[in-house]
């Protein structure tokens, strides 16, 4: 079977396991809903690699393999085919995604096993995976759209999916919103590249690109733009980023699945996709980069201040993004999506230990309150250390080779991008710091009374309540189940985590710089096109040179982190009265949801007032009204003439007569 | 006498008829003032049965008295009615038609 | 000499008109309806209407007023109130009467209908006779007569439903029926 058939085969399993899975869950054993919808997702793991092998046994050149279902639409000058684009940059999106989102799924079954929406979760966990994959694999932009607008719907369903909490709905209402102003980038995006170019199939489009655009050319870089606001808003960059943080009212996997590991990329991936018109349009490019730093940098100090642990880990990704897409905006496209690789794998990892410490403590998320699970969870404490290590790019991890290789690429670009890669060093010492400050907190010090409870052997179980607000809960429908499961206790959280943690240390040595480069040689094809990938080759030396340099400051910030932390611990309390503005600016998040809620929310609600009160109440009703006065006043005048009165309707009656008569008498004259 | 001055009188009489059924309140002067049309129309039959020299006018002036006893029997059966049940003998209170 | 005869009469017939439509009593309206009855019934004979102003005399004057009489005995002197509930009715239906009345004197004088402005054709001798009637009325309008006894017939029949006398339990027009006809 030819890689596009394993391709299809790849999207239909999830699809079928989420309908199998929302149609039939009544007739369907207990807890049969998270196999199955682990089994699909482990099918279309298979199919993928089913689909490498195909590829990869075309020649180079031959690896851009497309196949349509039917036709959507057709009339004059538009021909939209249901099709994917099968070439490397797909196959390893592919690989991606089925990949973590199997674990992922592994380690939902038990972690989910008490609640009473089971099935309602694996089936929108499929069909999230069905939307990801549909958007990775589309060949053309009204697939992308659909297949980015179901990731929109799938993030919405997932986020409020405990729909009794006020604050998962309100958070799902937030993904929503800003998913759709990025939607409507996107969408602008495509109608303008049909109006210049005259069709959205990309190859088409990227072949015709450089013949119809100059560089810079106004229109070629709104486009870009426009996809940037889309791409943004689906990656949590800023400015469009405040739904993450919110979005951690979801249930743990669920993190760990969209917000960290796939959902989030997507916005990565179309840069990389699109990188033919971002080549026509450096300006849009220059200032994704740009941006990608600032929110690198930004997430990072907040990651520095916040409390709970579930939004220290979802700056992170923020930050971790911004590399992503400054890797892929400045051409660095093979080191931006080694990133994306290696962050799905010690950040989804981060976020299930991350579920286990919460379920020993109860349902709690602050992390001032937890402390010392190092004896009371120790398989849990260890996959939490190897999460950081390899988010603050220890030596010798994944993320470790795949930061460093954005900052050396930024820095070999040259120019004014050296400040790119200055910029990410600074934002790596934050990483590092705040990376163990999770763990510092979480595993050392001095056992906190849950930790205690544990080691005894006895779970913790705190009153239901919301982990952000306190209110009190109920464990029904709608609401988290009443147990909580850890890793130690659960053999597929466990086995998944345990995958994962290997994946995160050994994942990077597939790109050692001057060993191998598996992923260079791999995604050519797509990107050879570009001459930020032909030309810009980072020497051995530098790259070394640079992962010195980022080993160092990941030692320095654990070393920072250590200190603060263990040793001298009074020293956060100390910063937090000394330096109280700094402090409750960070915690604040620098204050964006403030200024979205004035400069836009509250203008746009007080217009919607503004539009009930006048001209809805005033000028439409008013309308409505005057005209049913109107008729009811015609109507009061008619009514007159039915007095009751004989007497009246016989007067009516002789003078209608009369009249007649006169009529007659004058036409006949 | 010329048959034009029959129909004039018998027009005059309608009339009076007419505004009599508009300015009288009791039903039963109401029916006489009907009386008064239905004779003026007899007498305008007869006339015209003189013009044309044809008695077809006459038969259907005793037709005209049949169906005025008829509708004088009904309207004095209704008055009554009316009285028998304590109703005012006045059109004006008779008003359940009122829109 | 006709023409004193016609002058009689059409006095006699506007005089009982308008005291019909003036007087207060309603017993002296009947009164005067009668004194009209008559007056017309020479009218008819003038026009060689023998058998209709017979008729006229006997059932007109004769039968119908009789009832007029009985029930006016029945029904008392009314007292008509002062009052005009009907705004304008005082004043228009005077004004109505008089335009129609002018509006159909100017269409018979000024009609173009032959023979108007004579006295008629000479007549034969049976004209008007009551052999002649009967003749018609029993030939020709044979059909006529017939419904027009039906007529008198529904009539009589819808005279005792309307002024039956009530039972015990209320009369046979208004006795209360089951459930549905309450507060109807």
């Amino acid at each position: 079977m030819s890689a596009t058939t394993y391709a299809w085969l790849v999207l239909a399993f999830p699809l079928a396991g989420c309908l199998v899975n929302a149609l039939g869950w009544r007739s369907l054993p207990p807890r049969a809903a998270g196999w199955i919808g682990t089994g699909a997702i482990a099918l279309a793991f298979v199919n993928s690699i089913a689909a490498l092998v195909a590829m990869l046994d075309k020649p180079a050149s031959g690896r851009e393999l497309t196949s349509s279902l039917w036709t959507y639409a057709s009339a004059e000058g538009l021909d939209i085919k249901v099709g994917i684009l099968v070439d490397p940059l797909s196959v390893f999106m592919i690989l991606v995604v089925t990949g973590v989102s199997m674990l992922i799924h592994l380690y939902s079954i038990s972690y989910l096993e008490s609640d009473r929406g089971y099935s309602r979760y694996f089936s929108y966990l499929n069909f999230f995976v069905f939307s990801m994959l549909l958007l990775v694999l589309a060949g053309n932009f009204v697939l992308l759209i659909v297949g980015w607008a179901f990731v929109g719907f799938a993030s919405y369903a997932l986020i409020s999916y405990w729909y009794r909490r006020n604050t998962a709905t309100t958070a799902g209402m937030k993904a929503f919103v800003i998913n759709v102003i990025g939607d409507i980038g996107l969408v602008l995006a495509a109608f303008f590249i049909f109006r210049e170019l005259g069709t959205f199939d990309y190859l088409a489009i990227f072949s015709s690109a450089p013949q119809q655009f100059t560089t810079n050319e106004g229109v070629v870089v709104a486009i870009c733009l426009l996809m940037l606001v889309g791409a943004f808003a689906k990656s949590a960059q800023l400015p469009l980023h405040t739904w993450l943080p919110d979005a951690m009212e979801g249930p743990t996997p669920v993190s760990a699945l969209i917000h960290a590991a796939t959902m989030v990329t997507a916005g990565v991936y179309l840069i990389a996709r699109m990188h033919p018109l971002f080549l026509q349009a450096p300006t849009a490019a220059d200032i994704s980069a740009f941006l990608g730093l600032a929110t690198l940098i930004f997430a990072a100090t907040v990651a520095l201040a916040v409390t709970d642990l579930k939004r220290i880990i979802a700056y992170s990704t923020i930050s971790q993004i911004g590399y992503m897409v400054m890797g892929v905006s400045i051409g660095g496209y093979v080191a931006g999506l080694f990133h994306l690789m290696s962050h799905a794998f010690f950040k989804a990892l981060l976020f299930m230990a991350a579920g286990s410490v919460i379920a020993a403590m109860g349902g709690t998320q602050n992390i001032d309150r937890m402390g010392g699970f190092r004896r009371a969870l120790p398989f849990t404490s260890a996959l939490l250390i190897v999460g950081a290590l390899a988010l603050a790019a220890f030596p010798g991890t994944s993320g470790f080779f795949s930061k460093d290789e954005i900052l050396a690429f930024a820095y070999e670009r040259g120019g004014f991008y050296v400040i790119l890669a200055i910029g990410g060093y600074v934002g790596a010492f934050l990483t590092a710091i705040y990376a163990f400050r999770i763990v510092f907190r979480v595993v050392y010090r001095e056992p906190c009374p849950e930790a205690r409870e544990l080691e005894r052997g006895h779970l913790a179980h705190a009153e239901p309540q919301n982990p952000l607000t306190g209110e009190k809960e109920d464990t029904d429908v709608g609401f988290p189940g009443p147990e909580h499961q850890i890793a130690e206790r659960a053999r597929p959280m466990a086995v998944a985590m345990a995958v994962l943690g290997v994946a995160a240390i050994f994942g990077g040595y597939i790109q050692v710089p001057g060993v191998d480069h598996v992923l260079d040689t791999f995604l050519e094809p797509t990107f050879e096109d570009s001459p930020l990938f032909r030309d810009i080759h980072v020497p051995t030396g530098t790259a070394w040179a640079g992962l010195a340099i980022g080993g160092v400051l990941s030692l320095l910030g654990i070393a920072v982190a250590y200190y603060v932390y263990v040793v001298a611990p009074q020293i956060p309390e100390r910063l937090r009265t000394r330096a109280h503005t700094v402090y409750t600016f960070l915690v604040n998040k620098w204050y964006f949801d403030e200024l979205y809620d004035t400069v836009v929310y509250r203008p746009v609600i007080a217009a919607g007032r503004f539009a009930n009160t006048v001209l809805e109440r005033v000028v439409v009703q008013g309308i409505v009204t005057a005209a049913v006065d109107a008729v009811r006043g015609v109507s009061v005048i008619v009514r007159g003439a039915q007095s009751g009165f004989v007497r009246a309707y016989a007067l009516l009656l002789v003078g209608g007569f009369a009249a007649l008569g006169l009529y007659f008498l004058i036409v006949s004259s | 006498m010329d048959i034009s001055w029959y129909l004039v009188l018998s027009a005059l009489l309608f009339a009076i008829g007419a505004g009599g059924v508009l300015i009288r309140r009791s039903p039963l002067v109401i029916l006489l003032c009907l009386e008064l049309m239905l004779n003026a129309g007899n007498l305008a039959l007869v006339a015209f049965a003189r013009q044309h020299g044809d008695q077809d006018g006459q038969v259907f002036a005793l037709i005209v008295m049949v169906v005025a006893a008829c509708e004088v029997v009904v309207g004095l059966g209704l008055i009554v009615a009316m009285f028998r049940r304590r109703l005012p003998l006045n059109v004006d209170e008779m008003r359940d038609l009122r829109g | 000499m006709v023409a004193v005869a016609f002058f009689a009469g059409a006095i006699g017939a506007v005089a009982g008109a308008i005291g019909v439509i003036a007087l207060r009593n309603p017993f002296y309206s009947v009164l005067a309806l009668v004194v009209h009855l008559v007056a017309l019934a020479g009218l008819f004979l003038l026009l060689y209407a023998q058998f209709v102003a017979a008729a006229q005399v006997v059932v007109y004057a004769g039968a119908v007023m009789v009832l007029y009489v009985f029930v006016a005995a029945y029904v008392g002197a009314v007292e008509e109130p002062i009052w005009e509930p009907i705004p304008g009715q005082r004043f228009l239906a005077p004004l109505l009467a008089v335009a129609l009345f002018v509006e159909l004197s100017i269409a018979i004088l000024g009609t173009a209908l032959s023979s108007i402005d004579t006295e008629g054709p000479t007549v034969p001798a049976g004209f008007g006779s009551p052999e002649a009637i009967g003749n018609l009325l029993l030939e020709r309008f044979l059909i006529v007569f017939e419904a027009a006894s039906m007529l008198l017939l529904v009539a009589a029949v819808g005279a005792i439903v309307l002024a039956g006398r009530p039972s015990p339990g209320g009369s046979s027009a208004s006795r209360p029926g089951t459930a549905g006809e309450e507060g109807s």
